[in-house]
């Protein structure tokens, strides 16, 4: 029988089999003044699992998935890249929730992601063999040196599959980035994206607010309350380290 | 110096819940014996709740009462010979209640509330002697106070006792219905209210002049009991106040606070008929008219406006746009007598460290404001407080950001004096 | 070596909806009951309070609030000749975890099934002719008609205070409901919710188009309300963090809501988190259970003896549970042999997206806020014609507009990525709303669940197999009621709007509902069952299964309102006739 992994017992965190005898229960007390609730703070802005080169890369891919222009600000500008490093670092990176026993098999399109790479590995893959692909085939540039119309044939043959990268999928690495870029764009600012609410503003999803009481039966009345994430109105991660 | 006593969580412990409750359904003007009635006043004095530790046997003392002047630990009032008050007589005890000394004629210190004790009836002493004989006897030996000296010598009291202590059993007043006089038998003497809702003087004496205008209760600004209509009960009618002490909220507030525990162990268990005595009692107390100058409050536009866009952002989820709350759900922020305190300690402590509303057999909810203090800074949570004190027709003074400091270091303090819930018994599954 | 504990009662495994409904009976009937629940204790106020659980990556993008394929998942595939696979990580459905399970993340839609719905089968025939149904479609009837449950979808209702408008008193039409329920013995504790913009225009188009719209039932408290329980909830406020979340303030239908504060007070109950059980125990004669075992997160092994063991964890695990404890015949598809594992169905979806001139506020929404239309669904029509089985309600659904997920679709023709995309973005999402159909999927032969001959979960157990696939039944169906949504969105004069037929196998990739049903089929005959009417085990006499793991098939409504109308059903049977003779309380 497999024993759990000591991983197992350290994420759950709880301790272990408690046994709670249900009785009147006395006074709750004071909760936790000091305890967020929140993820933990990103970096001010420092990365922390991507190379030099593979931020180039990622400026450059996301700037495409979703460009600057006179509607506002594009991934790049709201920090995204930044935002995929935080998540990249962390647990969601390291695939930490997902089932990743063998057998490993390539599977029918519905059975879904069947790689062994954790969403981390698959970005350095993805990202070498993508520049090593443009290298050899375009002219012995990197993805970020290719013109802007280069950058879009070469993201539209990974998201159709037709470029064959060594290591992994191109589809799924596709798939990863714009998951991830799109992710970045519109979650609360203190992941380290959607810097100045860039997203949100673009489309006018206000924030996480919780109450529309009288204004849900307003038709038609454009919602005007200042943007807000979950740390405030800044905009900005919390930076508190 | 803030006054009064009872600094600190008094959480009770989970051991009552092993008392026998099943006597307190009698408790509806029936006559019944000296025990059940001693039971019934014990639980109108909710004496256990000072009287039993954090999972310590019931009464069996050794709670820690922090007290301005340091930490006095309740005694053990089971019946036990030795460590106990098995050997005391009815005299002795009646000499405790009556006038603050042990069985050996020594002073006991006013944690012990006695100067509002000496108003109950010796038949009630009685009653609640005989009760207390009923008890499992506990051996366990009394925890000396750390009092530094000279307060540790408890002569001392002794003049304390001339300058502040009126002896006497509770003097009906003839011109005041039945009623009336047995809720101010309650109010001044087993319920102890004026042990929080009264203010008190440099050296923790009542100031008998501001009698129920609002005190000190463990952090919490026990609220101005009198007829004020701004902060205090003047706009409750008589029955709001015995659904609030009977169920724990009713459409203007919930017992969050340290009133949680008195609703639970205390309020809730007393009989309809004493319930409307202290509603009627209270509510013939009438405002201070001297006291209470409505001052125009001035607040700041930049905190006026920072503090909504704080309120809107944090609070109209559950207290609405308009600070209306929900009735019976969540408690209104306009026109709020809490809310409006003299003191902010109670709006802060809410903010900072969230409120759980007591769970009753009428209401078990317990429904639950989570803690905003991890979220907000102290600047932050001052505006908010400001302008939560004076919007919608509110008024109440300005909180400052070092007030905000301060009651942030009182509820950590707090939260680490207590220790995890009594109630809950965590077992290991490996037993 | 597993460490055995004192003796209880009653043993429930996992801490959800039907946990708290049985625990809750079964304590009033003075028994001495322990819920077993794998993961860790929430409750409002700090887990799920408003200062910081509308936070759209955590919870619905990085399912905060599920289980974990990483401890416990299946494997998937199509059909028989595939290799199934791993679920590695949650898409097409999002099972719960921790006390409160998955009634803490759902919308809060809530549906009773039709009086047809219980009698598919021999409505079916008596209508249609045995010919009808195709010869591997495994329907069957119930073994409990609609009137017997009706008291006890009213008992569920009221403890979850829904929110709705009713369509059918006692035989009598009620204007404004939906015209095909069932005959209801009263109204809705709560009157619907407040309208959105999306929902007056559907039901403007709906009326002129001539159908009966009407306020879908809602698990979302419309006013502070009380429940039986004397437990109190608030008021929704329309936050549009309603499903993959849980509620903050109070007003959505959960245990923690509605049951908990009532039950965790008594002192017959306890329960355990973080504990997983594996195995239902039998004695030698494999009639009678003894207990479950379970182990910690220390990997520690323990026996909790029982005289009544009740499986309450979420749908499929209870299959899992039985197949592994070796309860029931295992099903065997291709011998046509066996029970347990059998009759595995789902739900079919699709949309239809409506751009429109006005701005609709897509932000603004509770998780059960919809106006509905039922023409289409269960035997509500003539199916002659048709040449398909089953149906589904059309509903304009405004539970939220969250921007990374929620959004409610793009143009015809908008790329999927770079300038365009975000022109599209800026000027649609305000702009939008969405259309769902919510059909109902039949058994079949080869719709199953057993136990995978490779994968192994975290304590060596095999994983469950899940072998499902859409039929043509089922497409066809689901074409049937997107054409006739369509029809409706089109009546709502918008700028445009997007069909999205589903089309193709069914695929664990994209999140569709967590509507689970079956391996467990209750019945009237254990050839064909798992569990009797009453959700008795024919083969374990004193083992129940909850949760909708016995839906002989599914049915075009949300599950959630009678999975708990049947946990209180059977609840009452286990209290007035199995605590009195324990035994079989069906003999055949």
């Amino acid at each position: 029988m497999n024993k759990l992994t000591r991983r197992d017992m350290l994420r759950s965190g709880a301790a272990a089999g408690s046994a709670v005898i249900a009785s009147w229960l006395a006074t709750p007390h004071a909760q936790a003044a000091t305890g967020s609730l929140l993820p933990p703070p990103v970096t001010s802005g420092q990365f922390s699992y991507f190379t030099e080169a593979e931020i180039v890369f990622l400026d450059a891919v996301v700037a495409r998935l979703i460009p600057a222009d006179e509607l506002g600000p594009g991934a790049k500008e709201a920090k995204v890249p930044f935002f995929i490093d935080q998540q990249m670092a962390g647990a969601f990176g390291r695939g930490e929730t997902w089932y990743m026993q063998g057998p490993w098999k390539q599977g029918t399109p519905q059975q879904g992601y069947q790689l062994k790479l954790t969403p981390a590995q698959l970005y350095r893959v993805g990202i070498r063999d993508t520049d090593d692909h443009c290298r050899r085939s375009l002219g012995n540039k990197t993805f970020a040196e290719l013109t802007a119309a280069d950058q879009d044939k070469l993201l539209t043959g990974l998201e159709k599959g037709d470029i064959e990268l060594a290591g992994a999928p191109a589809k799924e690495f596709f798939d990863m980035l714009w998951q991830n870029t799109n992710e970045g764009y519109f979650a609360d600012p203190m992941y380290g994206g959607n810097r100045n609410f860039a997203g949100w503003k673009l489309v006018g999803f206000p924030g996480p607010r919780y109450n529309y009481v009288s204004e849900i039966e307003q038709y038609g009345k454009p919602y005007t309350e200042p943007f807000v994430g979950l740390t405030g109105r800044s905009g900005v991660p919390a930076g508190k380290g | 110096m803030r006054s009064g006593w009872l600094k600190g969580t008094v959480a009770v412990a989970g051991g009552l819940a092993l008392l026998p409750m099943a006597g307190l359904a009698l408790a509806q003007g029936t006559a019944f014996s000296t025990a059940e009635r001693g039971h019934y006043l014990a639980t109108a004095g909710d004496c256990a709740a000072c009287h039993t530790a954090d999972g310590g046997k019931p009464y069996a003392g050794g709670r820690p009462v922090p007290t301005p002047f340091g930490t006095i630990y309740s005694t053990n009032i089971t019946p036990d010979p030795d460590t106990g008050i098995g050997k005391w007589t009815e005299a002795d005890f009646y000499r405790a209640m009556h006038q603050g000394l042990d069985d050996e004629g020594n002073h006991l210190y006013p944690a012990f509330p006695y100067p509002s004790y000496t108003k109950i009836g010796a038949d009630d002493v009685r009653a609640l002697k005989a009760y207390l004989d009923t008890l499992p006897a506990v051996k366990q030996e009394n925890k000396p106070p750390e009092l530094p000296w000279p307060l540790s010598m408890r002569v001392v009291m002794s003049g304390w006792n001339t300058l502040y202590f009126h002896e006497g059993t509770y003097a009906t007043d003839p011109n005041k219905s039945a009623q009336w006089n047995r809720g101010a038998y309650l109010v001044e003497g087993l319920g102890h209210c004026g042990a929080c809702h009264t203010p008190r003087n440099f050296l923790g004496a009542s100031k008998k002049d501001d009698r129920l205008e609002g005190g000190y209760g463990e952090h919490w600004y026990a609220m101005n009991l009198t007829g004020d209509l701004r902060d205090g009960l003047g706009a409750w009618s008589s029955q709001d106040i015995v659904e609030y002490l009977k169920t724990g909220s009713n459409t203007k507030a919930a017992a969050a606070g340290p009133m949680a525990e008195v609703v639970r162990n205390s309020t809730q268990h007393l009989s309809d008929g004493d319930l409307v005595a202290i509603a009627t009692y209270l509510k013939d107390i009438p405002a201070d008219q001297g006291k209470r100058e409505d001052k125009t409050v001035k607040v700041d536009d930049k905190v006026a406006s920072h503090g909504a866009a704080l309120y809107l952002d944090n609070c109209a989820g559950c207290h609405m746009n308009n600070g209306e709350g929900l009735a019976n759900v969540f408690p209104p922020l306009k026109a709020d007598a809490a809310v409006q305190a003299g003191e902010p300690a109670t709006i802060l402590h809410a903010i900072i460290g969230g409120a759980n509303v007591v769970a009753t057999r009428a209401k078990p909810t317990g429904l639950a404001m989570p803690a905003f203090g991890w979220k907000l800074s102290d600047e932050e949570i001052a505006d908010l407080a400001t302008y939560i004190r004076n919007a919608w027709g509110n008024r109440a003074s300005v909180v400052s950001t070092d007030q905000v400091a301060d009651a942030r270091k009182e509820i950590t303090q707090s939260v680490s004096q207590s220790g995890p819930p009594s109630g809950s018994q965590s077992q290991s599954a490996s037993k | 070596m597993a460490t055995k504990q004192k003796p209880v009662d009653v043993v429930l495994v996992g801490f959800g909806w039907t946990a708290s409904i049985l625990a809750q009976e079964l304590t009033d009937a003075g028994l001495e009951v322990l819920a077993i629940e794998r993961g860790r204790y929430r409750d409002t106020v700090p887990d799920f309070a408003t200062t910081h659980i509308q936070d759209e990556l955590k919870y619905a993008v990085r399912k905060g609030l599920f289980e974990e394929p990483e401890r416990e998942t299946l494997t998937f595939r199509n059909s028989i000749d595939q290799t199934a696979l791993p679920m590695r990580h949650l898409g097409s459905f999002n099972p719960g975890s921790g006390v409160g399970g998955a009634g803490i993340h759902w919308n809060g839609q809530n549906w009773r099934f039709l009086p047809t719905d219980f009698k598919i089968r021999s409505h079916t025939e008596q209508r249609y002719g045995k010919k009808f149904i195709p010869a591997d479609m495994t329907i069957q009837d119930w073994g409990v008609t609609y009137e017997e449950l009706e008291p006890y979808y009213d008992k569920w209702e009221y403890v979850c205070g829904i929110s709705g408008q009713a369509g059918n008193i006692q035989g009598k039409i009620q204007p404004g409901g939906n015209p095909f329920e069932g005959p209801r013995t009263r109204g809705y504790p709560l009157p619907p919710l407040k309208r959105s913009a999306a929902t007056v225009k559907f039901e403007q188009a709906a009326t002129e188009a001539g159908f009966k719209p009407f306020p879908c039932a809602a698990a979302n408290t419309s006013q502070p309300y009380k429940n039986p329980y004397g437990v109190q909830m608030g008021e929704c406020t329309y936050c549009g963090f309603c499903e993959w979340f849980a509620c903050g303030n109070y007003s959505k239908a959960s245990p923690q809501t509605t049951i908990l504060p009532v039950l965790l007070r008594k002192g017959n109950f306890s329960y355990r988190t973080n504990c997983d059980v594996t195995r239902v125990n039998l004695d030698g004669s494999g009639k009678r259970a003894t207990g479950v075992n379970y182990v910690d997160l220390q990997g520690r092994e323990f026996e909790q003896p029982a005289q009544l063991v009740i499986l309450c964890a979420f749908a499929q695990h209870n299959v899992h549970l039985l197949l592994l404890s070796k309860i029931g015949q295992p099903y065997d598809p291709v011998a046509n042999q066996g029970v347990t594992g059998r009759n595995y169905a789902y739900q079919i979806t699709s949309s239809v997206n409506v751009f429109t001139d006005e701005v609709m506020n897509p932000f603004m929404g509770a998780g059960a806020l919809g106006q509905a239309i039922d023409e289409f669904n269960g035997d509500n029509f003539d199916h002659g014609p048709a040449g398909f089985i089953g149906g589904g309600y059309i509903a304009l659904w405004t539970t939220g507009g969250r921007p990374i997920l929620q959004q409610h679709g793009l143009p015809q023709g908008t790329p999927k990525w770079g300038g365009a995309w975000k022109k599209a973005m800026h000027e649609n999402y305000l702009k939008s709303a969405s259309i769902a159909t919510h059909g109902s999927v039949m058994s079949y032969r080869g719709s199953y669940l057993d136990l995978d001959p490779t994968y192994r979960d975290v304590y060596g157990n095999p994983l469950l197999r899940l072998t499902f696939d859409y039929h043509d039944n089922e497409i066809k169906m689901s074409k049937f009621v997107t054409d006739k949504a369509a029809l409706i969105a089109k009546a709502m004069k918008p700028r445009s709007i997007k069909t999205n037929y589903r089309e193709g196998h069914y695929s664990i990739v994209p999140y569709q509902t967590t509507h689970n049903t079956g391996g467990a089929a209750m019945g009237d005959d254990p050839k064909t069952s798992v569990v009797n009417r009453y959700l008795q085990s024919w083969d374990v006499s004193n083992v129940f299964v909850m949760g909708s793991s016995v839906f002989p098939q599914n049915a075009g409504y949300n599950p959630t309102g009678t999975v708990g109308a049947l946990a209180y059903w059977a609840a009452d049977a286990i209290k007035k006739m199995y605590l009195k003779a324990p035994g079989p309380l069906v003999q055949v």
